[in-house]
């Protein structure tokens, strides 16, 4: 067997492809084999390095030499000079943007800094269902120390210095809403887990829960002592059955243990944790909507106040976090507070995990520190938009955000200058757009969710979105007005101020931000009756180009509506009154005759 | 398994098992063995890491192969699932992606035995907390 003394690990990602890295693999193969180095020597192409704006990429193991900007041309000097002489090409090396170094080792990269995993640390590293391994990474440890030493108002102070904000969307202070509710008077008080994840496209609490369950249930005890609780509730969708097992188990080994239950650590603090399963409603992530559907009653929610750290399950003081702020919880206490608020910007202190989904090319899951921007993470670590189209927008904040575009490319990811830019973090759902999606399609979708999710309760929410989804359906038939623009908008700011609950007051914002940005498609739509990307059927024909047709009666044959006409070996036509628009035509004509207009 | 009653004990179940885990990496040590993680949440099970896992654990066994095969959660490269992480003692983690019962035949073949890289890996792009 070969015993490979250098690999070299060439990016296969679409951004290093496009810049020819496949002749650089050629390359590099044929300057190995003409030096006699076929054994000593392998290269290897590789998934994304997520470096896609210096790429070409070219690693070269085992010493971690990281080339960028390579191209095909360079293989020879760096078969030669690397392999051969043993010294590295200088000016392929990586130049610190800062200290305007080469740099060799790719661990020294600032580049590198962009994804910190803190409320993913261990997921993808333990294994879930063991709690040894979870102990092993420090799971349990920051329970202790709080326990042996800290009192419950010493607790929350650590949560506040650390400028931890909700990750579930409204970004509210974390060690605030511990704070209140420790002060709120009660004979029993509950800590609740929001898992009750619920955007389209979103997957971030699932994979905490079934990749390090400990984190979370590690946090909610941390959480009862801070407020003087002693029983946990974690509300999950039941669609979530893996999570649960998983959750289920860490339950159990845990109370094993001794890490939860009765006098844990010997302290005299019981603490126990229950699952409540919820239907997979949307609304029952808001958080009154959420307690009313734990006590049994319908998922609707309340006016609020009185807050849930006031008034909450079962009458009383509750407090209620999301999957990953309770992630970050432990890291806090055994990294410490200042530490953790050094990551992030002024406002955003820490990380947040997304979930990249769309037309991008590294879907999964990144967590970067707050202040990042939708460039670096969208074409950077996401590899940029897939099949080389044009990026158009990207969704955050689910059905309550807002599609960002181009111009927002370089704004830093905070609650602050998301909201300002007409969106919202979110949970940390990203849906990525290119040039060949419809905004007004979009909006369409969204208001689609909401309308189906809407609980009914108020009229705003349960008559209004369904009006604006029916504007909207109008629009993308051609048959909108610019009156039925002004009625959009209009309807949309009346549903946002007058609405119960936060579905309802942020239902129309994707419907604003995409009228913001992408006012002239509107415009299309009504004026020209066309539609850019070429998805909404009503506004596209399919006809023939009579040099095209020969006659072949292909597209006759195969139409199901029977619309086409014509006799054989002569021009066809395509009745467009009966045309239902499926493609069929275009699919089976073999001599380009049919065109969309 | 016992109570774990106080802070301490926790620490030093804590140091036992890192401890065990160190041997494990270490080239050195005669209990040195190679580890594979196999990423097993929702999505990768969904893309087929469950036949993978199951071909692991028997074939590095028939083969002879000293080896721990343990399942974890996401890594988070949904788009090159199934995703394996693979240890050799002494050497850095190494995460292949898309990998069907085939690849995983041939990582167990050429990298696993012979320490030969091949195709498919996925260059780490994060720090730890601990970087």
């Amino acid at each position: 067997m070969a015993n490979y003394k250098y690999h070299l690990l060439v990016c296969g990602g679409t951004g290093c492809k496009a810049s020819e890295s496949d002749r650089i693999v050629n390359m590099l193969n044929n300057e190995i084999r003409e030096n006699g180095l076929s054994s000593d020597a392998k290269v290897v192409t590789t998934g994304c390095f997520g470096f896609c704006e210096k790429g070409p990429i070219v690693k070269v193991l085992p010493d971690n030499t990281f080339y960028t900007r390579v191209t095909p041309e360079d293989s020879k000097e760096i078969v030669m000079e690397h392999l051969v002489k043993g010294r590295r090409v200088e000016r392929l090396l990586y130049v610190d943007p800062e200290t305007k170094k080469h740099i060799t080792d790719s661990k020294h990269m600032g580049f590198y800094q962009k994804q910190i995993r803190i409320a993913l640390r261990n997921c993808g590293f333990i294994d879930p269902e063991n709690i040894d391994e979870a102990i092993s990474r420090d799971a349990y440890i920051a329970l202790g120390n709080v326990l042996a030493g800290m009192t419950p108002e010493e607790t929350c102070n650590v949560v506040k210095e650390s400028g931890l904000r909700g990750r579930g969307g409204g970004g509210f202070p974390t060690g605030l809403k511990w704070e209140i509710t420790r002060k709120s008077q009660a004979d029993q008080k509950y800590v609740v887990c929001n898992a009750d994840e619920g955007d389209p496209g979103a997957f971030m609490d699932r994979s905490i829960l079934e990749g390090d369950p400990h984190a979370v249930l590690e946090a909610m005890a941390i959480c009862g002592w801070a407020i003087g609780a002693t029983k946990g509730l974690i509300y999950i969708r039941a669609e979530y059955p893996l999570a649960i097992k998983r959750l289920k188990i860490a339950i159990d080994q845990a109370m094993e243990y001794g890490l939860l239950g009765k006098d844990i650590f010997g302290s005299g603090f019981d603490f126990e944790i229950e699952l409540r399963y919820g239907a997979g409603a949307f609304v029952c992530g808001e958080e009154t909507a959420l307690i009313h559907s734990m006590e049994g009653s319908r998922g609707e929610p309340t006016f609020k106040p009185p807050f849930p750290s006031v008034e909450g399950y079962l009458g009383k003081p509750t407090n209620v976090n999301n999957v990953e702020t309770f992630a970050n919880i432990p890291v806090i206490f055994n990294k410490g507070a200042k530490w953790f608020a050094s990551i992030g910007t002024e406002r955003s202190k820490g990380t947040k995990v997304f979930a990249l989904a769309g037309k991008i090319n590294n879907v999964g899951l990144i967590e970067v520190p707050m202040g990042t921007t939708l460039r670096e993470v969208i074409f950077e670590i996401g590899g940029g938009i897939k099949d080389g189209k044009a990026f158009k927008a990207v969704q955050t904040g689910g059905p309550s955000g807002g599609c960002l575009t181009q111009k927002h490319l370089d704004t830093p990811i905070e609650y602050d200058t998301l909201i300002e830019a007409g969106s919202m973090m979110g949970s940390g759902g990203m849906i990525v757009m290119d040039e060949d999606d419809c905004m007004v399609s979009v909006a369409k979708y969204y208001l689609d969710f909401t309308v189906e999710e809407s609980c009914g309760k108020c009229s705003p929410c349960r008559i209004g979105n369904k009006r604006l989804h029916e504007m909207l359906e109008t629009i993308t038939k051609g048959e909108g007005t610019m009156e039925t623009l002004d009625k959009l908008k209009t309807l949309s700011h009346v549903i946002k101020d007058t609405s119960l609950c936060g579905l309802g007051q942020t239902a129309p914002n994707p419907v604003l931000s995409t009228m913001d940005n992408f006012w002239e498609e509107y415009l299309e739509h009504v004026e020209g009756h066309k539609c850019r990307a070429g998805s909404c059927k009503s506004l596209m024909q399919y006809i023939i180009i009579p040099e095209n047709c020969v006659g072949c009666t292909a597209c006759a044959r195969n139409c199901p509506v029977n619309c086409i006409s014509g006799e054989r070996k002569q021009l066809h036509v395509i009745d467009q009154t009966v045309c239902i628009k499926c493609g069929t035509c275009m699919e089976k004509c073999k001599f380009n005759a049919i065109e969309i207009v | 398994m016992a109570k774990i009653t106080s802070l301490n004990d926790l620490r030093k179940i804590k140091d036992e098992l890192q401890q065990k885990i160190r041997l494990r990496e270490n080239a050195d040590s005669p209990e040195a063995m190679v580890q594979i993680r196999v990423g097993m949440a929702t999505s990768g099970i969904a893309s087929g890491a469950k036949e993978v896992f199951i071909f692991l654990v028997d074939e590095l066994e028939k083969r002879n192969v000293d080896a721990v095969v343990t399942q974890t959660g996401d890594m988070g490269y949904s788009y090159a699932e199934p995703t394996i992480e693979v240890i050799l003692p002494g050497k850095d983690p190494v995460v292949f992606g898309w990998v069907d019962v085939e690849k995983a035949d041939e990582i167990i073949e050429k990298y696993i035995r012979g320490g030969e890289l091949v195709e498919g890996i996925i260059p780490a792009n994060y720090n730890t907390i601990d970087d």
